[in-house]
């Protein structure tokens, strides 16, 4: 980039005084090693990426290319569909269930009104700190109806709670699992862009006799518009993206949680276990691009509202 | 996301007229009968129980993961998961973790440190160096750079694992330790926060003032820039430490030698092991590994709450 673009510079502005021009080349020295990382774990793969899915491998013939060949089988591959349809479903119920119980922790933090504000905001962000193994595997052990809780629960009470890692279940059980996760992180999200609200909006309403129902309305959710767009984006591409709780929980739940699961295991199952280095490339691409028109529709349509 | 800081402004902006423009409508007699003391509003019992319930889901696993390490194999069956079990096995748990299988898990905990010290810490200073540039220089290409670097957060990280592992594969990398410390250098999330937090915190003057006292930008940088952005600095180290002591899907993809395994890693496979017929159940060991692979962050986060919730804030100023 810098190679590329320095001529042109020094043509299109021949009137600037060269010491400036200079000048403004320090910033690259210290954006230089990020951007030289960056293109080789982010920008080299996603070319590499798209060079593979035009190609197939056959045991006769060898590499040939294909055009886009993968891609219209891919299209058409019932398993892809499949799971975009369970992260879908994942993304509808899971994501506003969490987003809105952070909101709602995080309002309640902010109005004053609790007693020990400070430890609840502390306690519940520490399930972030916990990683997405353990957090699995401490769940996977709680949700045992043997020796789990569910099992304690059940021998406590005599009754007989559903399996939640059955195959009818075990999706919302994943859900669980993520919300445990990332509530507490959300909730800190929308706390930092309450507690930066002006406090001449809050004396302004208090002039106008507003109610905190009002208050929240009108000032809060408004003011903290961006945190919501940025939280909602964040979660769909945790969704698309979910692999690795039902990736750790598979060997408690063989039967319910198959290596088509989400596209992400999906793909990783494709490369890893069939070697369809190509094909797996093209449904990666496809998810990427699907994540990203949703992100960027959510980006345009939460903002647009505050304009 | 320089996008959506002048919307979000726009919001506030727009939440403040809306509050103004409610007056007209909103009684005016109500305000003099209010005896309510600004800034301070009354406790209450009912939302702090509300807000409890949620403490409880979030608080409930970590005491049962306390609970459960000090069980031993056969506490872990015959004793309910909230309460303790009638022999305290934590003592012999945790020496067992740290001796099974020659000490593997010794070996795991080092090799996590390894990658925490140099990817995260690598993660965090090309983060300042890179926000540092953004906040304060303009350079031909900065907004090519910003552009780029805002996308690439929405691609989703792990549909590049593929294409990576299989780069590195043909770079001799993979079962080694860069495959797993050279994805982690880049934190486009640690770059925005070092931009915004950079903006805010350094003078404009104060880097003039020194170039005119004759300091050369290095200098100017570790000696002006840098401290400036410590309560930053520490946000993003926490973050990224996060991130890379936590990581599991990059390190699965890239290594199969378990002597480089993370101790996330390690502690899939002992549990898998024990899922498989014929294999050593080792639950306990898994339950108190987790317990002693989540003390470290837990400790970092309760210790340095001040510096990183300071930097959490200032990022939000922006978005």
């Amino acid at each position: 980039m810098t190679t590329l673009q320095a001529p042109a510079a020094v043509e299109g502005r021949p009137a600037r005084p060269p010491k400036r021009d200079r000048r403004s080349w320090t910033g690259w020295g210290f954006i230089g090693p990020f951007v030289a990382v960056f293109a080789l774990v982010f920008l080299a793969p996603i070319v590499y990426s798209i060079y593979l899915s035009l190609f197939r491998d056959q045991l006769i013939g060898g590499t040939t290319f294909v055009g886009l060949d993968n891609y219209t089988q891919a299209l058409k591959d019932e398993r892809f569909w499949d799971s975009l349809a369970r992260v879908s479903l994942f993304l509808a119920i899971q994501v506003p269930i969490m987003l809105g119980i952070a909101l709602l922790i995080a309002l309640a933090l902010d109005s004053g009104r609790l007693y020990g504000k400070d430890f609840f905001r502390i306690a519940i962000f520490l399930p972030y700190a916990v990683p997405a193994v353990v957090a699995t595997l401490m769940w996977g052990f709680m949700y045992g109806t043997k020796y789990g809780l569910v099992g304690d629960i059940n021998s406590a009470f005599d009754v007989t709670l559903p399996d939640p890692l059955s195959s009818d279940l075990v999706l919302a059980s994943i859900g669980n699992i993520v919300t445990w996760e990332f509530i507490g992180y959300n909730m800190l999200i929308f706390y930092s862009a309450l507690r930066v609200i002006p406090n001449s909006l809050y004396e302004a309403a208090e002039i106008d006799g507003a109610g905190q129902f009002r208050v929240i309305t009108a000032i809060k959710l408004p003011a903290i518009r961006g945190a919501l767009v940025i939280a909602t984006i964040f979660s769909i591409i945790g969704s698309f993206q979910l692999f690795n709780e039902p990736a750790i929980l598979r060997p408690l739940a063989r039967n319910a949680i198959t290596t088509d699961f989400t596209p992400n295991f999906y793909t990783y199952s494709l490369s890893f276990n069939g070697q369809q280095h190509n094909y797996s490339a093209a449904v990666a691409i496809i998810m990427g691009l699907i994540t990203m028109v949703i992100a960027y529709v959510v980006q345009l349509r939460g903002m647009r509202k505050g304009a | 996301m320089s996008s959506t800081s002048s919307p979000v402004t726009t919001a506030s902006q727009s939440a403040s007229a809306q509050a103004t423009g409610g007056s007209k409508g909103a009684p005016r007699l109500r305000t003099p009968r209010k005896t309510h003391v600004p800034g301070r509003p009354k406790r209450s019992v009912l939302l702090t129980v509300l807000t409890g319930l949620i403490l409880v889901y979030t608080v409930v696993p970590l005491l049962w993961l306390v609970i459960s390490a000090t069980k031993s194999q056969e506490g872990l069956a015959n004793s309910s998961g909230l309460w303790f079990s009638s022999d305290f096995a934590l003592w012999d748990n945790i020496s067992e973790t740290f001796s099974y299988n020659d000490g593997i898990f010794v070996r795991w905990l080092l090799n996590t440190l390894l990658y925490v010290v140099l990817g995260a810490g690598g993660a965090t200073l090309l983060a300042i160096l890179g926000g540092y540039a953004l906040a304060k220089f303009t350079f031909p290409g900065k907004r090519a750079v910003f552009a780029v670097v805002i996308g690439a957060v929405a691609v989703p990280g792990t549909a590049l694992a593929v294409p990576t592992f299989l780069m590195f594969s043909k770079m001799g990398l993979t079962d080694t330790p860069w495959a797993v410390i050279i994805p982690s250098l880049v934190s486009p999330f640690g770059l925005y926060l070092m931009w915004v937090f950079a903006t805010e915190a350094i003078p404009t003057e104060l880097m003039e003032a020194a170039r005119i006292d004759g300091a050369g930008e290095i200098r100017t940088f570790f000696q002006v820039a840098l401290p400036l952005l410590a309560p930053g600095t520490v946000t993003v180290l926490l973050f990224t430490t996060v991130a890379t002591w936590n990581n599991y899907f990059l390190p699965l993809i890239m290594l199969k030698d378990p002597d480089w395994y993370p101790l996330t890693l390690g502690l899939d496979a002992w549990n898998n092991q024990a899922q498989t017929i014929g294999g050593d159940v080792i639950f306990n060991l898994v339950i108190t590994g987790s317990l002693l692979t989540i003390i470290p962050l837990i400790a970092a986060f309760l210790l340095l709450q001040r510096f990183w919730q300071s930097g959490l804030a200032a990022g939000s100023v922006k978005e």
